[in-house]
């Protein structure tokens, strides 16, 4: 029991940062679900990239003598905008490619074309990196600034990259509301997700707005992207596949196509993690330990599906329309 | 007249492509072409007593004779026969129903570890007394069991999802499967169920139940050599009975049930459909032909971990189903078969020639570019190793240009 209250406040900031990562990409999933009701399957490609344009970045910084000498906040910009332009673009033109010919078909086949394109871009990142850096598993070269801790407690010491983590994601937070809720360009979005033939009817260009949630989805994908690569360091091509089945759970736990409801279903998700990873061994003797944490959550997708299939905020789901 | 011409074109281009292949055992194309043959015997207008009495000489006599000569053929033929079943199964819950499922292979994996733990030592951790591995003979019980499991795991699976949206459907199903490869995978403890990540061997083979009777006939045979013929021939009988039964369910009360639920679902419960009971059915039947393959599987591998369980596999018979045509069972056989080919022999064969090229050090000189040495093709370009980007392709392209497939469902056709 002592050890157990000794751990929980690591655990919570593990299950904190963990949540705003899921947070993050499960913002991708939902505002595209919204839109188009669909689930956008390659989005976790999409973070993936993030992440490799992120260290790319990096190594390129590196390789100039660049590292060494700016300041380590502008390297982190730097970082953090080219990922997210990057991804976001190539989200756009996923969905030019693989899902706008679709629209209007039965809901299976774009979902099949999504699972498609997903297999495509991991096998065309490793493709790319085979042949620029002859190997797909790459490192990010490490920060001193990221790598210093503060001390808060006895028990608790905080690493820089979580701080940068919370930071970067509760601005990239705000930001996607007050965009969504407050400017024109967000109510658009807004109106398409309600409506969009009535959208269309009021003069809303609905297929640039799609697009235009392609990007912010995709851009929001590749800050995760980017500071997953910073936090755990290592990123290889199929890194993708599990962190975003658990934020497409995330997104479905708070309620697909609801806004704060993926922001909530993350950072659920996160710390329901962090604690089955940490707790689970405690409570069992051992018997079962962290490697069930994906199971966990996997059950908590089918058990919400059962019991509660619009999500926990999701009162704005429409029926379907198929 | 026609249909004669084209019975004789038929037996003519057989002859020769297996002469081709007998005398050739290392090209690829030869073996191809005798592939090829079946296709083309499907195609062609002869009359069909004739092409089932070719196609049961190829698939009886001449690929078992051929797979004599270069072993590398069987391992193939049994690779694509476990494909076809397989993507017959899931053609049952994606093409007839019209539920996507991602997770089928976890059903496969069920039937392969249901073999694997009582048909090795495996179970002797848990189960004391020594019984285990089983005697060969209780192989076919544990076939008839898989089936049984299958079909439970299945409507288990089932019932708490089938009232699900058709894409929510997919995820969970997806979930399950990483449910399954994660239990397949860590328990090891507290109890030894499947010795985890480092897999079961070995497993024991089926009975040659028959050899007393070659042995009255005065044929000797290695047992190395039997082997590969008769898991040739077992996965034969089960891909003919799964599309035996196929055939039989499509053309029921049931499958015409599925058909209407995949078309339209408010309207086939108005008309008295009961949904969920149907849509239980076709979950259960598929799973239970993946998980009679998974049997198979396991017996043939000998030994079995989870790595062959993954996400990929499941895709793969997706890519098969949808490649063939949605709904229709030569589609799924030839889906099954192309992919097959293409991910054995294809990919593999550009792979080995990239290698030859390599080592050859030739030059590869383009016009205006200058000359580059093919010494230099970077190593890590492998065409073998990029099999996901090939189903991606094939998946979108499919999506876009031809949903309905290569080899659509004939009622389909005719509209």
């Amino acid at each position: 029991m002592e050890l157990a209250l000794e751990i929980l406040p690591q655990v919570l900031l593990d299950g904190i940062v963990l949540g705003f990562m899921y947070a993050l990409i499960a913002l991708g999933y939902t505002m595209v679900y919204g839109v188009l009701e669909f689930i956008n399957f390659a989005h976790s490609e999409i973070f993936v990239l993030g992440a490799f344009v992120g260290v790319e970045v990096l190594l390129l910084l590196q390789s100039a003598g660049y590292l060494a000498i700016l300041h380590p906040l502008i390297i982190l910009l730097l970082v953090i905008v080219a990922s997210m332009v990057i991804s976001g673009f190539a989200a756009m033109a996923l969905e030019r490619v693989a899902y706008r010919p679709l629209l209007g078909g039965p809901r299976l086949v774009a979902l099949i074309s999504a699972i498609g394109a997903s297999f495509f871009l991991q096998d065309g990142l490793r493709l790319f990196e085979s042949l620029w850096r002859n190997t797909f598993y790459l490192n990010y070269p490490s920060l001193e600034f990221l790598d210093q801790t503060v001390p808060l407690a006895a028990n608790l010491v905080i690493p820089v990259k979580s701080i940068l983590v919370i930071v970067m994601a509760l601005m990239t937070l705000a930001g996607l509301y007050v965009f969504v809720n407050r400017t024109k360009l967000g109510m658009a979005i807004r109106a398409v997700a309600q409506d969009p033939d009535t959208a269309s009817l009021m003069g809303v260009p609905v297929n640039q707005v799609i697009a235009l949630t392609f990007f912010v989805g995709g851009a929001l994908g590749g800050l995760a992207g980017v500071l997953f690569g910073i936090h755990y360091s290592l990123v290889n091509p199929y890194t993708g596949f599990i962190p975003g089945m658990k934020a497409f759970t995330a997104a479905v736990l708070g309620g697909i196509g609801n806004i704060p409801g993926a922001m909530v279903g993350g950072m659920m998700l996160g710390l329901l993690e962090a604690f089955a990873a940490s707790y689970l061994s405690l409570m069992t003797d051992g018997a079962f330990g962290a490697e069930y944490k994906d199971v966990v959550a996997f059950l908590v997708l089918i058990l919400i599906l059962i019991f509660r299939p619009k999500g926990l905020l999701g009162e704005t789901v429409r029926e379907s329309k198929a | 007249m026609n249909s004669k011409l084209a019975t004789l074109g038929l037996c003519a281009y057989i002859a020769v492509s297996c002469l081709f292949a007998f005398f050739f055992p290392q090209s690829v194309l030869a073996f191809l072409s005798v592939e090829a043959s079946l296709l083309l015997l499907y195609y062609v207008a002869a009359p069909r007593r004739v092409k089932i009495f070719l196609g049961a000489l190829v698939l009886v006599v001449l690929l078992p004779v051929l797979g004599s000569v270069n072993g590398y053929y069987l391992e193939v033929a049994i690779q694509i026969g476990i494909y076809v079943a397989l993507a017959l199964g899931l053609n049952i819950v994606v093409g007839f129903v019209g539920l996507l499922n991602l997770g089928f292979v976890a059903f496969y994996a069920i039937g392969a570890y249901l073999w694997a733990i009582f048909g090795s030592p495996q179970a002797n951790a848990f189960i004391p007394g020594g019984f285990f591995p089983l005697s060969p003979n209780w192989f076919f019980v544990f076939l008839l069991l898989s089936i049984v499991i299958g079909a439970l795991t299945g409507a288990l699976l089932g019932l708490p999802v089938l009232r699900l949206r058709g894409d929510y459907l997919a995820i969970v199903t997806l979930g399950f499967a990483v449910v399954v490869r994660a239990l397949v995978n860590n328990l090891d403890k507290p109890v030894n169920l499947t010795n985890g990540p480092r897999g079961i061997s070995p497993i024991s083979k089926p009975p040659l139940f028959f050899q007393p009777l070659l042995e009255f006939f005065g044929l000797h045979v290695a047992e190395a050599k039997l082997y590969p013929i008769y898991f040739y021939f077992l996965i034969l009988v089960m891909v003919c009975t799964i599309i035996l039964v196929t055939r039989r369910l499509e053309n029921s009360r049931i499958g015409r049930a599925w058909k209407a639920i995949r078309e339209d679902e408010v309207a086939a419960a108005a008309m008295g459909v009961p949904i969920v009971r149907m849509k239980l059915l076709g979950f259960a039947v598929g799973a239970s032909f993946a998980s009679a393959v998974g049997v198979l599987f396991a017996a043939k591998q000998v030994f079995i971990n989870p790595e062959s369980f993954t996400f990929m596999e499941s895709i793969g018979v997706l890519a098969m189903v949808i490649l063939g045509g949605m709904g229709s069972i030569p589609g799924a056989i030839l889906g099954a078969t192309g992919v097959t080919i293409l991910n054995l022999q294809l990919l593999k064969g550009m792979s080995l020639w990239l290698n030859g090229l390599r080592q050859s050090g030739a030059e590869l000189t383009i016009p205006l570019l200058g000359s580059y040495s093919l010494s230099q093709l970077p190593a890590q370009f492998e065409p073998a190793k990029y099999e996901r980007m090939v189903f991606g392709l094939i998946l979108i392209l499919m999506m876009i240009f031809r949903p309905q497939g290569v080899l659509p469902p004939t009622r389909e056709r005719k509209q």
